[in-house]
């Protein structure tokens, strides 16, 4: 029999087995040459010298003797984590994003050999933020949650702030956190310490909606499909499900006693009929309504219903995001201090939107809307809050208060208001909405000439930036996964931009852009992303998670140079506290990042991107612009480095 | 972590705003070649841009409305929204009516119809 020392499959039991039978056959056998090929070997320096085959016999009897019948189980042929595949493949996620981790290597394997690698999709990622974010970008665009899989404490630790995002921007991503509990099975110096929590989910469970720890593999796919349900029931947030690496490795017991049971989504609630009706009346005698809109419209019929509403009312929406058409007549009009009566629709932060607060050094905050304006809110995020960690503005007083979903509102209400609406009040709203309309005709012709002033700054203007992006893909399926152009950018589908989204401060958003942009791969959408540049050094690796699966998109840096919004603060404190402007003229120590200038074009290069940069002058805008969304179009990750001005 | 600030000054107010009972309406003469340099070195762009251009989260654009002189100072001295307030001590009146007298004679910017970009609907 040959053997081959160096081979891996060869253990140093084996080895010696082979070697000892050599030994035998050979007349004078000597273990030099052995230990010449098997630096596991380490023989005494005696035994360097001749043996004869008894000696060498006794020498290796220990290593040779036939083994024990101990317990040894060396393979497995269903293993646990190829059910919790199944049970993951029948909630239909797509895609599972992650950094690999030894303590999910059972679940990496089956998801690989086992579940194919498809639905879900492994998402290679190299940091768990990164895996966290890019789930939550994926949902801000796809309507549904995405799995990521970490471990614990590092890799949850790592997430957190992707999870804390999740959390403040109700995103129900769906969380496998792997764990050794159970202490015989801790592999000495990995998993005692490093792998190894009682109660892992404690870390993040003040901003998680909801988690558990099977004990079962029953238990897993019961919990599974729990967590799923509460992910996506409204107010909709992250969950976290523990999966144990031993019921991971180990062995089903009988799988024909394993169930998977159905999942069946909860439906969204709606306001009360009464509070309803009360609501469409104040709304129908309104002369000056106005419709405050968060993140409404989870899809297009929530759009839809969103502008039936603002078209039956002819009122003006502020805000809905892509829950409203940014160039139709009744988007961004109106204004609080004359609204007689105010619809706030999932608006979390309806405090700073009905209050005059002035940053200074005595902080204050006055009344914008009239004191016997109604305020009406109907939200669902009444239905669901936590103490620690705080996404809420000051107190909001309001005159009704329905704790429901709007989307799932808005027909009762659109409907009790149509039947509520005489023809003469249909000519007092019409003329309102000519009214209404004319002004924001007006408002997108300023729109154009405020593009004009810094038309030829180096750096760049925003607003320059911004047209220039637009110009070029205004003929295209185009959706921006981050950032935008304001009102001159033609946001007339529901994909074009994306629901509210957070990644939990600075450091999220290139993440976040990567997964909408994987979210919308399928449909062949061009994405654009405006990428500043500080943001983009915190977890730059996920650049490389976009070339290495082909996700297709453009990113237009917003390459300012520094923390700007810091530098604005710092700059507030010298002011306050007068003491003069050193600060401004020393580069502001902390909040700037030149000195060395950062080549994010390089950057991007070394992860494989197509990338042009640093342009600074705005006239070489445009060709830049045609070459790296022909690479996009091609499947191809393109950024251009553009050296923009702060604000 | 850092959230949003949003510098909302309204344009309107400084564009609008009467003179003030007992304040000189004329602007004393300024030097516009050094209020561009006192732009940047008192910050003035951080928040309204190099070019006075203004921006949709933080400063209004000031370039070709700027509002009168007496408003205009009061403004800077005494903000009524978010601009972060300049004493005396940290901008002179002399310099800060160099900055006034630079962005009264900021050039008017290329029309609307001159850029192709901005016409293509």
């Amino acid at each position: 029999m040959a053997i081959d020392a160096n081979s891996p499959q060869v253990n140093r039991r084996g080895f010696l087995k082979g070697a000892a039978a050599g030994a035998a056959g050979a007349a004078a056998a000597t273990v030099s040459g052995i230990a010449a090929t098997d630096a596991e070997v380490q023989l005494p320096d005696q035994a360097r010298v001749a043996f004869t085959p008894e000696q060498a016999a006794q020498t290796l009897a220990p290593e040779t003797a036939p083994l024990p019948d101990e317990p040894d189980v060396m393979t497995v042929e269903d293993p646990g984590s190829d059910f919790m595949v199944d049970v993951l493949k029948k909630l239909d996620f797509e895609f599972i994003a992650a950094n690999p981790a030894s303590s999910f290597r059972g679940l990496h394997e089956s998801f690989i050999n086992y579940g194919g690698n498809t639905a879900p999709e492994w998402i290679t990622c190299c940091h768990e933020q990164a895996s966290v974010n890019i789930a939550n970008g994926y949902y801000a665009v796809a309507g549904k949650p995405m799995a990521v899989i970490t471990f614990a404490p590092s890799g949850l630790h790592h997430a957190m702030m992707g999870i804390f995002g999740a959390f403040s921007a109700h995103t129900p991503t769906y969380l496998l956190v792997a764990n050794i509990l159970d202490g015989k099975e801790r592999r000495p110096a990995f998993d005692w310490g490093p792998h190894s929590v009682v109660d892992p989910a404690a870390a993040v469970r003040d901003m998680v909606k909801w988690d558990d720890t099977p004990l079962s593999l029953q238990h897993f796919a019961e919990s599974a499909v729990r967590a799923y349900k509460m992910a996506m029931t409204e107010p909709r947030g992250p969950v976290v499900l523990v999966v144990d690496a031993t019921l991971q490795e180990n062995a089903v017991a009988d799988r024909a006693k394993l169930r998977i049971p159905r999942l069946t989504l909860t439906s969204p609630p709606t306001g009360d009929s009464g509070a309803v009706a009360e609501v469409a009346k104040l709304l129908v005698a309104a002369e000056n309504p106005l419709i405050l809109a968060g993140d409404v419209a989870r899809n297009e019929d929530g759009m839809r219903l969103l502008v039936e509403l603002a078209e039956t009312l002819q009122a003006p929406v502020q805000g809905g995001g892509r829950g409203m058409p940014n160039q139709h007549p009744l988007s961004g009009g109106g204004n609080v201090r004359t609204a007689d009566v105010i619809l706030a629709l999932n608006e979390e932060g309806l405090y700073g939107r009905l209050n005059r607060y002035r940053d200074q050094q005595v902080r204050s905050s006055t009344p914008l809307v009239k004191s016997d304006a109604k305020v009406i809110s109907i939200s669902s995020y009444d239905l669901y809050m936590k103490g620690n960690y705080q996404t809420v503005e000051r107190f909001q007083e309001v005159s009704m208060s329905i704790a429901a979903d709007p989307q799932a509102t808005l027909p009762s209400l659109i409907e009790a208001c149509k039947k509520l609406i005489t023809s003469d009040r249909r000519r007092v709203l019409e003329e309102r909405g000519k009214r209404l309309a004319s002004a924001s005709a007006e408002a997108l012709e300023r729109a154009r000439v405020e593009c004009t002033y810094g038309w030829d700054s180096s750096p760049i203007t925003l607003q320059r930036l911004a047209v220039e992006v637009y110009d070029v893909i205004r003929d295209k399926d185009w959706a921006s996964v981050g950032g935008g152009g304001g009102r001159l950018w033609n946001v007339d589908k529901f994909y074009r931009t994306m629901g509210a989204v957070n990644g939990g401060g600075i450091g999220g958003s290139l993440s976040i852009a990567i997964g909408a942009a994987l979210a919308h791969k399928k449909h062949g959408r061009l994405c654009v992303r405006f990428q500043p540049d500080g943001d983009m050094l915190y977890v730059n690796s996920a650049l490389w998670t976009a070339t290495h699966h082909r996700i297709p998109m453009l990113f237009v840096m917003q390459n300012n140079r520094a923390y700007h919004q810091e530098v604005m603060h710092l700059q507030r404190m010298a002011n306050r506290r007068q003491r003069g402007m050193a600060l401004a003229h020393a580069g502001l120590p902390g909040s700037t990042l030149s000195n060395p200038d950062i080549d994010f074009a390089q950057m991007a290069r070394s992860m494989g991107a197509y990338a042009e940069g640093p342009i600074s002058n705005p006239n070489d805008l445009r060709p830049a612009l045609l070459r790296a969304v022909e690479r996009v179009e091609k499947g191809e990750v393109a950024l251009l480095d553009t050296i923009t001005q702060a604000r | 972590m850092r959230f949003g600030l949003l510098f909302l000054i309204v344009a309107a107010v400084l564009a609008s705003a009467l003179p003030l009972r007992g304040q000189t309406a004329q602007a004393p003469p300024g030097n516009g070649e050094t209020g561009k340099k006192l732009f940047v070195e008192r910050a003035c762009w951080q928040c309204h841009g190099r070019a006075a251009q203004g921006g949709g989260i933080a400063g209004p654009r000031l370039a070709g409305r700027v509002a009168p002189w007496p408003t205009f100072s009061r403004y800077v001295r005494r903000p009524t929204e978010e601009m972060i307030p300049y004493s005396p001590k940290m901008l002179s009146d002399v310099e800060l009516a160099d900055i006034y007298a630079w962005l009264r004679a900021i050039p008017a910017p290329p029309a609307v119809s001159s850029i192709p970009e901005l016409n293509r609907k």
